[in-house]
Parts: C-alpha cells; structure tokens; sequence
C-alpha cells in the first residue's frame, strides 16, 4: 500500500485549496491511503476541514504554540519525526510547499519530485521543466521515500463528504530558536484568491501604472474575478509580487482568463495555459499571446476595458429584470 | 574574514526559444545562448552590495558543472566577485547533491551568508536553498525580497503566496532571492578584463568527497500539449457574447 502523508497549507482557520488539489494528485498514487497533517497552534478547525475532504483516511494535528506560523525550520523536523509510516510525503507546489518539502526532503536524505503534474504511477512521474516548454517523465527509485510538491493547476480539489478521523499527535522533535516570524502583510481579502478564482483578469505593462490598474478592478468586480499581472507589471510597480503569474510567480487554471495589455512571453504563458477559456486584449496584434487565447481582441484596452465593464454589467442588469 | 558565497548555475538564456531534442533525451543545447540563471544574478548582486556597504569582506561565487560553466564565472568576477569555484561534474547533479557540495564548501569557506536563486530557470526544482539549509542546520530565508543585516542577524522579507513576509534568522543563515530583490548591475568591458586576473579554482566532487546522488531519473522528455489558436472577435459586444455562449460568465 502506498501511504501518503500530505502537509495541509492553511491560514490557522481556513485550509486552502491547495491541499485538496494535492489529495486528488496521492488519489492518483496506487492503492493509496492518505493522511494530512495540520501543524497549527490550534488545529481544530482546519483538521475538521481536512477530514470532510473525499479520499482523505485519517488527519493528524500537530498543534504547538510554535506553529502558529508557518516557518519550514520549525515545521520540518516535526513532519520528519512522522516520517518513517509513509511512502510518499506530498505538499503544494505554492511558497509554502517550496519553502517546506526540500527541506523535509534532505532531513529525511531523499529526493523530491517538484510540481508534479500527473502521477503515471508509484515511482514515474510528469513535471514541467524550462517554464514548461519541456514536460519530463521522471523515475524514482522503487521503494524509496519520496518528496514531492503539487503543482496545483494540474489538478482538480478533491470533493468534500469524507469522514476522516481526527488524532492529535506530538512528534519528538527539537524545534531550533533561529528562525523567527515577525509580521505579514497580507493582500486585500476583499478579493478572490488569485489562486482558487474560477475567474482572472491580469493586466500587463500596457496599464501604463499602478492608478490604471483600477479598470481591471472595476471589471473584476463585475465579474467577481481575482487580479493578477504579468512579471512586468510587478517590476514597473504597478502591481503587488503577490500578482505575479507565471513561471516564477503563481501557476494558476481558472476557468476564465482574460490577458489584458500582456505580450505573451513564454513566462507568462506557462502560469496560464491550464486555463479553460483565455481572452486576449491587446493593441498588438503580432503579440505571441494571440496564438494561445480562445477569443482575441486588437484594439486599445483602455476604451475595450471599460465597454466590457458596461457590456457585463447591463447583461446582468437584464437577467436580474 | 566575513565571507558570502553565492551559487552561479549555468543555464539556458531566459530568452531562447526552448525546443525538446527528437529523442526525447533533453533539450537542444548546440549553439544555445547560456547565461547566469537569472535569480543567481540576483544573489550575486544582493552580495556584492552587502559587501560594498562594508557588511562583508569577500565575495566567493560557485558554480557545479562543466568546464564550460568557468564562462559564466568569469562573469560573476566581472560582476565583482572577488574569487570563484567550479566543482566539476559532467552530468548535471541533482538538488540535493549540489547541496551536500556547498555544505563541503561551506566547512572550508565558514562563511556567514550563502545566498543562492529560489529556482533555476531550466529545471524549475526549487530546491537546493531549503536542502542546504536542512543539512547545515541552519535558517532558511526563500523567496528574499528585501535583506536587512545586523551584526548577528537578517530580517528578510519574504515574496509569499499572501503577500510579504518578514522574519528573522540568526546567522549564519542561507537566503535564496526573488525577482524584486534588486536589479543586477550590468557588467563593464574593464571589469571584463579584470575578471581574467581574479582567482577561478576547479575541484571535483571527489575531492570534496560527494558522492554524486541519481535519485530521480529523466526518462523522456516531451514538448507540452499545444493549445489551439483561436478566432479574433471585432469587438467588446461580440467578446461578450462569445463568452456568455460558453457559459464562462
């Protein structure tokens, strides 16, 4: 039997979506069975959420004081005290994921799979290299531990309806003073999540600034879409980093995609083509992105932009009559 | 001496068109512009200006690789690197031996900073800052968008999923930058030539005595999926109602 432990992302009361795409991701695993572990000061909430989550056996707290915030140093050599009843151990591809599997991964001297697209089987593995111009198959060692992080768009969130149980448990473990969290300054909530929104509109360096971007958010909220931007955008300070889509910033598979004043470089595309459906917007009509995008439209986004806006709006108007 | 290292990888220009080699072995590499991978660029910048501030005495870069890595060295000196290391290895190692390499390197140099990319841009592993943080048993600070030291410490803000994280490490620590850290300095032809005189040592993994690891195995590479190109609609009201058509708003 396969058995896979997953490290569950959360905020200390919500458990993001992540991890549910990595539950679908182990399901995929031979003869699975699955745990997810919560390291939270207080973990009832998030583990209750882990355990509705379909697929799911059994969800382990680690709840300590320490925990409170998500510091890899910290959390690893927990999860590494739990190490030795499971085959496969599974996080999201996101900042979390990163900054904790390769970590746990050399404590426990294994290697680690990262982003994971499809699992072929117990040991082979598909994964994008070069911003995902190359897809490779990858082998693992049969019987060998494995570490591996998600990558989150390639698959669905696993459904709600499990009952998993529920255990506490203290990992002997010697928690090192050296790493210490500070604060977080954390995005508008207001928002959808760039991440999980079945609907995003990101903006390029044609915005032209940070005060132009506000088009795209009045359309958002027509729309209830997230936000995002290209790499150039985030560097010419129109945006916030936590925008940023693409290879080096977040992969993201909504359904809707619209690329508003965005070229297309490959950097870019690789973060978006999992979407369902990409529009393209832009003055260029050469611009690499009209060559991925279902719908493309030339023409200036800042007279197209604000039309879309009246167009959504007065459709809605109509249903609502 | 207050010493930084930083990791240089050699890697495919960020600008080349990448296409997959027809028996699926790897990517065409004949004639392929090579580069510094660009969050290494990062790092080395973010050290040398530590170092111009007068927060640290030496500068040393080190690359894992093939001879030919010694090009993008020499650019790291031009940078203003003071001295830089090639530890030679024909086949590409994986993360977690470049990390057991640098911990080797770390016992000789004692430095107290090693700051290294979040990611290579040909394999997008993301790993080896984490791993030689683990095996050093020392902090870790990815994703750096900006570095404050003090005399014993790093406040390092971090470019996180939610926003921006600050924490505090003790030193010595490893840190591995994200793109708003800085932006690296371009190189002047002096500097160029200057670079030839610096000291640019090669060792091998034995040496080191590092066992190369081969955990995971590339069996084939492929190009991704193609998507369709698509129609181009006139205009704002006929993109809506392409869109309403397919029942995505």
């Amino acid at each position: 039997m396969t058995q896979v432990l997953i490290i569950a992302e959360h905020d200390g009361a919500k458990l993001n979506p992540a991890t549910a795409k990595c539950v679908t991701c182990a399901r995929g695993l031979p003869d699975a069975n699955i745990t997810i572990a919560v390291c939270a000061a207080d973990a009832t909430a998030v583990a209750a959420q882990a355990a509705a989550l379909a697929g799911v056996a059994r969800v382990l707290k680690l709840e300590n004081p320490a925990n409170a915030q998500p510091l890899a140093a910290l959390l690893a050599p927990q999860i590494v005290a739990l190490a030795a009843d499971y085959t496969h151990l599974l996080g999201p591809s996101t900042t979390f994921g990163k900054d904790l599997m390769p970590r746990i991964a050399a404590l426990l001297d294994c290697a680690q799979v990262s982003n994971i697209m499809a699992v072929v089987d117990a040991t082979h593995f598909r994964r994008p290299t070069y911003a995902g111009n190359a897809i490779v198959t990858v082998e693992c060692a049969p019987g060998a531990k494995l570490v591996g992080t998600v990558r989150t768009a390639s698959f669905e969130a696993a459904g709600g309806g499990g009952a998993a149980t529920v255990q506490a448990v203290t990992p002997a473990a010697t928690l090192p003073a050296h790493t210490r969290f500070v604060a977080r300054a954390a995005a508008k909530a207001d928002r959808p999540d760039l991440q999980s929104a079945t609907r995003v509109i990101s903006g390029g360096r044609a915005l032209g600034s940070a005060e132009n971007f506000k088009i795209l958010y009045e359309l958002a909220d027509e729309l209830g879409a997230a936000v995002g931007a290209s790499r150039a955008a985030v560097d010419a300070g129109f945006a916030a980093n936590d925008m940023q889509v693409g290879q080096t910033g977040k992969i993201i598979a909504p359904e809707l995609y619209i690329a508003i004043g965005i070229s297309g470089a490959i950097q870019h595309l690789t973060g978006i083509k999992d979407a369902r459906t990409i529009v393209a917007i832009n003055k260029d009509a050469e611009a690499p992105i009209f060559e991925i995008a279902d719908f493309g439209l030339v023409g200036d986004l800042f007279q197209i932009v604000p039309e879309l806006k009246r167009l959504v709006a007065g459709s809605r108007a109509l249903k609502a009559d | 001496m207050k010493r930084i290292l930083v990791g240089i990888k050699r890697v495919v220009d960020a600008n080349v068109r990448i296409r997959v080699n027809p028996d699926g072995t790897g990517v065409m590499t004949d004639g392929v512009k090579m580069a510094i991978n660009p969050f290494d660029e990062i790092a080395l910048e973010e050290a040398l200006r530590i170092k111009e501030r007068g927060a640290a005495d030496e500068v040393v870069v080190v690359s894992i690789g093939i001879a030919d890595a010694q090009q993008q060295l020499r650019t790291a000196l031009a940078m203003g690197a003071d001295r830089a290391l090639l530890v030679r290895s024909d086949t590409a190692v994986e993360p977690l031996t470049a990390a057991q390499v640098f911990l080797k390197l770390i016992a000789r140099e004692e430095p107290f900073l090693v700051i290294l990319g979040k990611q290579a841009i040909d394999d997008d592993n993301s790993q080896t800052g984490p791993m030689l943080a683990a095996l050093w048993n020392r902090p870790q600070a990815t994703f750096a968008s900006k570095i404050e030291l003090a005399a014993s410490t790093a406040k390092v803000t971090r470019e996180v999923d939610a926003g921006l994280e600050t924490i505090e490490v003790d030193l010595p620590a490893v840190i591995t930058t994200d793109l708003r850290l800085n932006e690296p300095r371009y190189v002047k032809l002096p500097d160029i030539m200057k670079a030839k005189k610096k000291p640019l040592d090669t060792l091998t993994l034995a040496e080191l005595g590092v066992e190369p690891r081969a955990q995971v195995k590339l069996v084939r590479f492929e190009a991704p999926s193609q998507r369709q190109k698509g129609v181009l609609v006139k205009d704002a009201a006929e993109l809506v109602g392409a869109l309403r058509k397919r029942g995505v708003i």
